[in-house]
């Protein structure tokens, strides 16, 4: 099959190629289509192919004990996101599920392997990938392990909160997320968690604040 | 009148993944730009608002107190 060989420029992992190459890397790739909701992989499942996503996008996430869904990372137009365990040969330590119609580029792993001895380049933009995915779920880790930012979540609803007369201010969870110095990720979980524990009640586009008293005190416990 | 997340079109690169995403079908791309419209049946999952990469696309969350509102 013909893979466009822009889409495959775009990619990180095949960056500084001539046209030439890519095209005889296109050969390598083959076309999936995916369909909203679609789980593409499981966590512990083995993995035969690197899929690229070409169009839509794909959430990417584990599954906790108790049936708690933690989202990992969003993979747009252009990037991978079973690379992982593709690399080290064993099973995958995440799931995928299609947030849309999607469209994906899937490579086998032996065509990989060739790929990677026949062109040092994408070896090494390969490196400079997974360093960079490294670094970024080492920040969501060290962000998940700290007890204090529900503490700090707490705080800020407390003290954005309308009192009746002034109107709250509004925030997403991106906003939130910076002023307690985490990513949206952890925000949403610690969002789940107040609600889980009583203190708020998640509506539409609302938070409402039902036992004061309770976020005061994961406040002065987080302090 | 019902809330929608809100869009800012400087910022849009019409990608068209927030559409992807959007399970209700509230948001729309008529020639190459993006319309929010409003309906019951979005109920603030914020997926679109996650998804966007040029950061266009904002849900926020009103906080309240109970029997405050
Ligand atoms: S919040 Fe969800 S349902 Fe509402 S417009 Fe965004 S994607 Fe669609
Ligand atoms: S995802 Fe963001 S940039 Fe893309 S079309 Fe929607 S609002 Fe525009």
């Amino acid at each position: 099959m013909a893979t466009n060989r822009e889409f495959l420029a775009s990619i990180p992992y095949f960056s500084g190629l001539d046209d030439d190459e890519l095209d005889s890397i296109g050969q390598s790739f083959s076309e999936r289509k995916v369909e909203r909701g679609e789980i593409i992989q499981l966590e512990g499942e083995v993995v035969g192919e690197l899929f690229f996503v070409a169009s839509g996008a794909i959430k990417v996430f584990k599954t906790s004990s108790d049936g708690k869904e933690q989202i990992l990372s969003i993979v747009r137009p252009g990037e991978a996101f079973n690379d992982i365990a593709i690399f080290d040969d064993a099973i995958s330590p995440v799931s995928a599920q299609a947030m849309a119609p999607v469209t994906l580029y899937g490579i086998s792993r032996i065509e990989l392997h060739t790929l990677l001895r026949d062109y040092p380049r994408v070896a090494l933009n390969t490196t400079r990938v997974l360093a960079e995915r490294t670094r970024q779920l080492m920040s969501l880790i060290e962000d998940l392990s700290f007890r204090h930012v529900i503490g700090r979540v707490a705080r800020v609803l407390l003290e954005n909160a309308g009192n009746g007369t002034a109107p709250g201010t509004r925030l997403t969870q991106q906003e939130m997320a910076a002023m307690v110095g985490s990513v949206r990720e952890v925000v949403a979980r610690s969002l789940k968690a107040l609600e889980a524990e009583g203190a708020i009640k998640l509506e539409r586009n609302r938070i409402r604040i039902t036992d004061r008293k309770a976020l005061e005190n994961m406040v002065e416990a987080s302090a | 009148m019902l809330e929608m997340p809100k869009l800012d079109l400087a910022k849009c690169d019409c990608c068209g993944l927030c559409v992807s995403v959007c399970q209700c079908g509230a948001i729309v791309m008529t020639s190459n730009r993006i319309t929010i419209i409003e309906t019951d049946d979005c109920g603030w999952c914020t997926m679109c608002e996650l998804v966007c990469p040029s950061n266009a696309i904002i849900c926020a969350y009103e906080i309240v107190f109970d029997n405050e509102v």
